[in-house]
């Protein structure tokens, strides 16, 4: 339970850092809240840890042209309080308060979670949902990838190894749209069996555009386009019945917190309970 | 070997470690502040909890290395048992230990959770402190004694 020898750097630039990457085997150390218990149990033992932590410029939030910008070192607490976000993105506050516990939340960064990239975890499933794009920076310079791209599969993303993901920049939505979060856990704080996300736009009381997004039913966050396009045009009674069936063709991991016909079974209730949230939130005409 | 400057309970410390040596060991072994207790070691249980530069942390999900310059508050920052601070003296008035192991963490999350929460109902109570595991009490009275802590900060008649 104690993580073999390695060498430990603290860059004080992003350069630096970058720099610091040009190495067989090296990794970030942002919150260390996946990275340190896999590094415990020696599930990983990186020779070289490079720790962004005093890399402050990385851990603010800001409005740029449209876009809300949160940078990799953003805390999960910090992002639950923080005003721009709670104007804007309400769900993201909604969202944060399931992300693990208090102390948890002190220390983890929204940099760590989209780059560990747990299939059930809230970020990866957030930026999915809300067109998010991740701002990458390696030593021949930046890009920027959508999160379709950048989840490939269970703590596999496309970031490359002397890359650093800077920050994500998340679209600022129409006021009058509507958005919720839920998930189910076995206890407060656990990572999620499912977690689900949306979003609602109403025209004259019926659904002008709708987002699904599911966490913890695929390797991946899951869209679901499908549902999305038949809600179109609907009043939002008729959204129990549009996703009764939406789980139909997932194929979830089993684990020993839930079973694939458990997993299956959330889906549409979860995905009601969302989209209904989220249609009593939109400020579209009635 | 790193060498450590912080401080510590208010008081500035120094002390060497490798660079993979957890800040929970670091506190125990090297400064001999074996308050800080360690259950899992990763992440899970919450018997290391300190204070991190005002903020919750677990000591055994830190290096020692990344305490250069911080300011920690460990469990005997917070009261001793001449002079036990108002989170001890309810927990003692409640019973909320047995083995006392949980403890500590226990304490460290409620002195922050007290300054940054409302905790109007027992439920959002135990949604706090869900990050933190007793296998004795049954968390009944550790509720209790919050619930007391909060009345008392709200200015509550119990
Ligand atoms: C008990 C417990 C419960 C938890 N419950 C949940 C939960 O319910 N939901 C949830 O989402 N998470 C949960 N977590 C995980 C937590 O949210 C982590 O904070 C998060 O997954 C990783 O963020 P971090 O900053 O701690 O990253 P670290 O652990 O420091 O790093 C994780 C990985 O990302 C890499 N990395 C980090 N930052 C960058 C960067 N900027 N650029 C490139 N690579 C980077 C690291 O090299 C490493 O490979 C839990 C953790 C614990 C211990
Ligand atoms: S020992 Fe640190 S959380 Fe269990
Ligand atoms: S009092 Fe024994 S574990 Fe909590």
């Amino acid at each position: 339970m104690k993580p073999a020898p390695f060498e430990y750097l603290r860059p004080r630039t992003l350069h630096e850092a970058i720099a610091a990457l040009a190495h067989d085997d090296a990794k970030i150390l942002a919150g260390g809240q996946s990275l340190v218990p896999m590094m415990n149990f020696r599930l990983v033992s990186p020779e070289r840890l490079v720790d962004i932590n005093g890399l402050s410029d990385l851990a603010t939030i800001s409005e740029t042209g449209g876009s809300l910008r949160i940078g990799a070192l953003v805390r999960h607490a910090q992002a639950a309080r923080d005003p721009l976000l709670a104007r804007h993105l309400p769900v993201v506050a909604e969202t944060m308060a399931h992300v693990a516990h208090v102390a948890i939340r002190n220390r983890g960064t929204i940099g760590g979670s989209l780059v560990h990239a747990d299939p059930s975890a809230e970020w990866p499933l957030l930026v999915r949902l809300l067109d998010g794009v991740l701002e990458l920076l390696g030593p021949d310079g930046q890009r920027a990838v959508a999160p379709e791209d950048f989840f490939i599969a269970p703590l596999v993303t496309d970031l490359a190894e002397d890359e650093v993901l800077t920050g994500v920049l998340l679209p600022v939505p129409d006021p009058d749209m509507g958005m919720a979060f839920d998930e189910v856990s076995l206890r407060a704080g656990d990572f999620a069996m499912v977690a689900c996300g949306a979003n609602v736009m109403l025209d004259d009381g019926r659904i002008a555009s709708a987002r699904l997004a599911f966490g913890g039913l695929g390797d991946v966050p899951l869209r679901m386009e499908a549902v999305e396009a038949a809600l179109v045009g609907q009043t939002p009674d008729a959204i129990a019945g549009i996703v009764a069936d939406c789980a139909e063709g997932l194929d979830p991991n089993e684990d020993m917190h839930a079973s694939v016909a458990y997993r299956r079974r959330l889906a549409p209730v979860l995905a009601r309970r969302v989209l209904e949230r989220a249609a009593g939130r939109a400020g579209g005409r009635t | 070997m790193i060498d450590i400057t912080l401080t510590v309970n208010g008081e500035e410390m120094t002390g060497r470690a490798e660079s993979r040596m957890l800040a929970s060991d670091f506190l125990r072994d090297v400064l001999g502040l074996t308050g800080t207790h360690v259950g899992c070691e990763h992440g899970v249980c919450g018997a290391c909890t300190i204070r991190l530069n005002g903020t919750t942390a677990r000591s055994c999900l830190l290096f020692a290395a990344q305490l250069e310059g911080a300011e920690i508050v460990t469990v005997e920052g917070l009261g001793s048992p001449r002079k036990m601070h108002s989170i001890q003296e309810a927990f003692r008035r409640h019973h909320a230990l047995q083995c006392g192991f949980c403890t500590p963490g226990f304490l460290m999350t409620v002195a922050e959770i007290l300054e940054t929460e409302t905790l109007e109902t027992d439920a959002e109570i135990r949604e706090a402190l869900s990050g933190n595991l007793c296998r004795c009490t049954g968390y009944e009275h550790i509720v209790r004694a919050v619930r007391d802590l909060v009345n008392e900060r709200d200015g509550v008649a119990a």
